[in-house]
């Protein structure tokens, strides 16, 4: 990865990792409603996976747990924001919320609710590719806990069955709200789950984005040559609870703080000091100007933005003026 | 693009006007595929896509594996981007382990994603009760499927409309639902010889009169018309008849100005009358005509029970014509 690359995904991530702090202020002033997911801890993930990926072609969809990957997928920030606030500029328009960011014109296909949900419809993404005959792909991120449902077998199984162009991205935050993963899965290591659908895997450390970029390079290769699908695991760690109402009392503190000294911006911080590419200060003065354009641009942004007018709220439910709904007559 | 009125005929069976519609959608559009248990080699259960495996091909009419949730969730996703999925349920009881995909994606994406994303599938699956198939397979679900906002749902009650309702369903950008019934892929009809696109909402008068309204859909439309020659004929009662083809949304005027004409409404369903077609019409009547009304409307429904194998239980669980033209006479007191 080239210095300036590895420089941009530093601020990237900080950026991210701002933006979901300034989301949890906002939260508590009631800014934001509804239920509330945070990636704090996981930037790495997101950030090294995408980066692999080509970002003018293919296609990203996901959990409720989606912000970052909107926003690294191309989605401005302030409508981000604006949407957690609930406002008519929000990406969804308001009607979405923090678990349904859309943001279609970069192939930002969502975030999704239902725990599971998004696994075949991101098969469903490269089954629609697949028949354009197209070279774009579709990257589906997901939890571990995810990976007890059926959709994930039954996806997987029609993914290979298929040579479907789908990369799966297990986020291995070890938790499914509070139940541990040992607690949950019978197999800890979710990578190995698809070899019962042949579906080749590797699982990499979540924390260091030049490693996930490295494992999701080789992912991203093997699906866009048409080999079918991928499948990634990533150890990572979330450092708030599951959700804001989430009080986060079933974790050990000695495993809280052994995580926290793999941060995924501190250890790339640390290794451009080292290396002598940033000083301190230069990262102290990123960081300031980041707080500073999360504050004067996005939430300015959020908070000024109009609500929908609540006389539209029958909009969105069906096609509007859809010539077939009168068998073609116009 | 004609409305079938009119045009040339042929007399098809439902089946062969459901595979017709299959054939040609898949001949117009080569982002149209049909998926499905059993849709390919088979050639579908009833026969629905018989010959299309070998006339698309394996990757356009799918077998899948039975993973109803799985493949009703790819046929979605895959419509976010072009595709115009055709997915075939083997038997509505199935739909049951689809919900999660039909509900919480299909029906909602257009709405939470503020109108970026939508989902034109058609799910088509025959529903309604055929002959001692047990409670598991007996179900009729068309109350479930039109309870829920972002979802239209459509029943044929004949092979016009089969054909005709079909086709539209390819095409509209809405997820379309369409109830079909087992115990009808063998009836006769005709249906117009080129291209006909049934309209997706509204009702059919599919017999005048002014004495009564009876309201049936898909399999129930059949014991209405048959109930309503028996009236004529043996109490000189005038029913008309209304075919509600779209349960959603429902013909909101078509219902009114139907009341308006007779004053009276018997509404006929296969399914238990618990939050079912009858009880949402009649809340129709009550807000739409409550006035015209000269008696109470009257429900006739299958019993609250799950569907029994045997053969006079199952008989007496169901509603037919005899129970309408029942329903009728105690109306008027003949
Ligand atoms: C079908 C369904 N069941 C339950 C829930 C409630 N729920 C929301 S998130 C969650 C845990 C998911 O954990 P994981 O997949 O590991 O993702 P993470 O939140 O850790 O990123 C549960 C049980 C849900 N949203 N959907
Ligand atoms: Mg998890």
């Amino acid at each position: 990865m080239k210095l300036a690359d590895k420089k941009r995904l530093l601020r990237e991530m900080l950026f991210a990792r701002r933006f979901e702090e300034r989301c949890y202020e906002a939260y508590v002033e009631r800014n934001i409603g509804g239920f509330l997911h945070l990636y704090p801890g996981e930037e790495a993930c997101a950030h090294g996976v995408l980066e692999a990926a080509d970002f003018d072609n293919d296609y990203v969809i996901t959990s409720y747990r989606d912000h970052v990957h909107a926003i690294k997928w191309g989605a401005d920030p302030r409508k981000v924001m604006a949407e957690l606030y609930a406002k008519e500029t929000g990406v969804s328009k308001g009607r979405g919320g923090s678990m349904h960011i859309f943001d279609v014109k970069n192939r930002f296909m969502g975030g999704y609710a239902l725990v599971g949900g998004p696994f075949p419809l991101a098969a469903g993404i490269a089954k629609a590719i697949q028949m354009k005959q197209g070279k774009e792909i579709c990257i589906c991120f997901l939890g571990d806990a995810a990976n007890n449902q059926g959709t994930f077998h039954e996806s997987m199984n029609m993914a290979k069955l298929w040579n479907l162009p789908v990369l799966y991205v297990c986020e291995n935050n070890l938790y499914g709200i509070g139940t541990r993963i040992d607690r949950s899965t019978a197999v800890v290591d979710q990578y190995k789950r698809v070899s019962a659908y042949n579906i080749p895997s590797a699982q990499e450390d979540g924390q260091d984005v030049e490693k996930v970029y490295k494992a999701a390079t080789k992912a991203i290769n093997h699906v866009r040559s048409g080999k079918g699908p991928y499948f990634i695991e990533l150890m990572t760690y979330r450092y708030r609870g599951h959700s804001m109402s989430d009080s986060n009392a079933y974790r050990a503190r000695a495993e809280e703080r052994m995580w926290s000294k793999r941060d995924p911006i501190i250890m790339l911080r640390d290794r451009l000091i080292e290396d002598g590419h940033l000083t301190k200060k230069d990262y102290t003065d990123m960081d300031t100007e980041i707080l500073d354009e999360i504050e004067n641009e996005v939430i300015v942004f959020a908070s000024e933005s109009p609500e929908p007018h609540v006389s539209d709220v029958e909009r969105y439910v069906l096609a509007e003026n859809d010539p077939w709904v009168r068998g073609g007559v116009q | 693009m004609g409305q079938g009125r009119g045009a040339v005929m042929a007399e098809l069976m439902f089946w062969e006007a459901v595979r017709r519609a299959h054939d040609e959608e898949l001949s117009n559009d080569p982002m149209v595929l049909v998926m499905g248990e059993d849709v390919g080699v088979v050639g579908g259960t009833y026969k629905a896509t018989l010959g299309l495996y070998d006339k698309y091909g394996e990757d356009r009419v799918i077998d899948t594996p039975i993973s109803e949730n799985g493949f009703t969730g790819l046929g979605i996703g895959a419509s976010f981007i072009g595709a115009r999925p055709i997915i075939e349920i083997m038997s509505v009881n199935f739909a049951w382990l689809a919900m999660d995909q039909i509900f919480n994606t299909a029906a909602k994406v257009r709405y939470m994603s503020g109108g970026q994303l939508e989902a034109p599938v058609v799910i088509r699956s025959p529903g309604g009760t055929a002959h001692q198939l047990g409670s598991q397979h007996s179900a009729r679900m068309e109350k479930v499927f039109m309870g829920i906002a972002g979802l239209r749902v459509v029943t044929p009650s004949n092979p016009r409309q089969a054909y005709g309702l079909l086709k539209s369903a390819v095409r509209c950008n809405d997820p379309v639902f369409i109830n079909e019934h087992e115990l009808m892929y063998n009836m006769k009809g005709e249906v117009p010889e080129e291209d006909y696109f049934h309209p997706l909402e509204g009702s059919e008068i599919v017999r005048p009169g002014r004495d009564v309204t009876l309201f049936g859909y898909n399999i129930s439309v059949h014991w209405c018309l048959q109930a309503a020659e028996l009236l004529s004929r043996h109490h000189g009662i005038e029913a008309e008849v209304i075919d509600l083809y779209a349960l959603s949304p429902l013909d909101r005027s078509g219902i009114r100005d139907s009341v308006t004409r007779t004053h009276r409404a018997v509404i006929v369903e296969e399914a238990e009358p618990m939050v079912g077609v009858g009880a949402e019409v009649m809340a129709i009547i009550n807000e739409e005509c409550f006035y015209e009304l000269d008696a109470a409307p009257v429900r006739v429904s299958a019993l609250n029970v799950p569907i029994p194998y045997n053969h006079s239980l199952e008989k007496t669980a169901l509603p037919d014509a005899n129970d309408v033209v029942e329903a009728v006479r105690s109306m008027f007191g003949v």
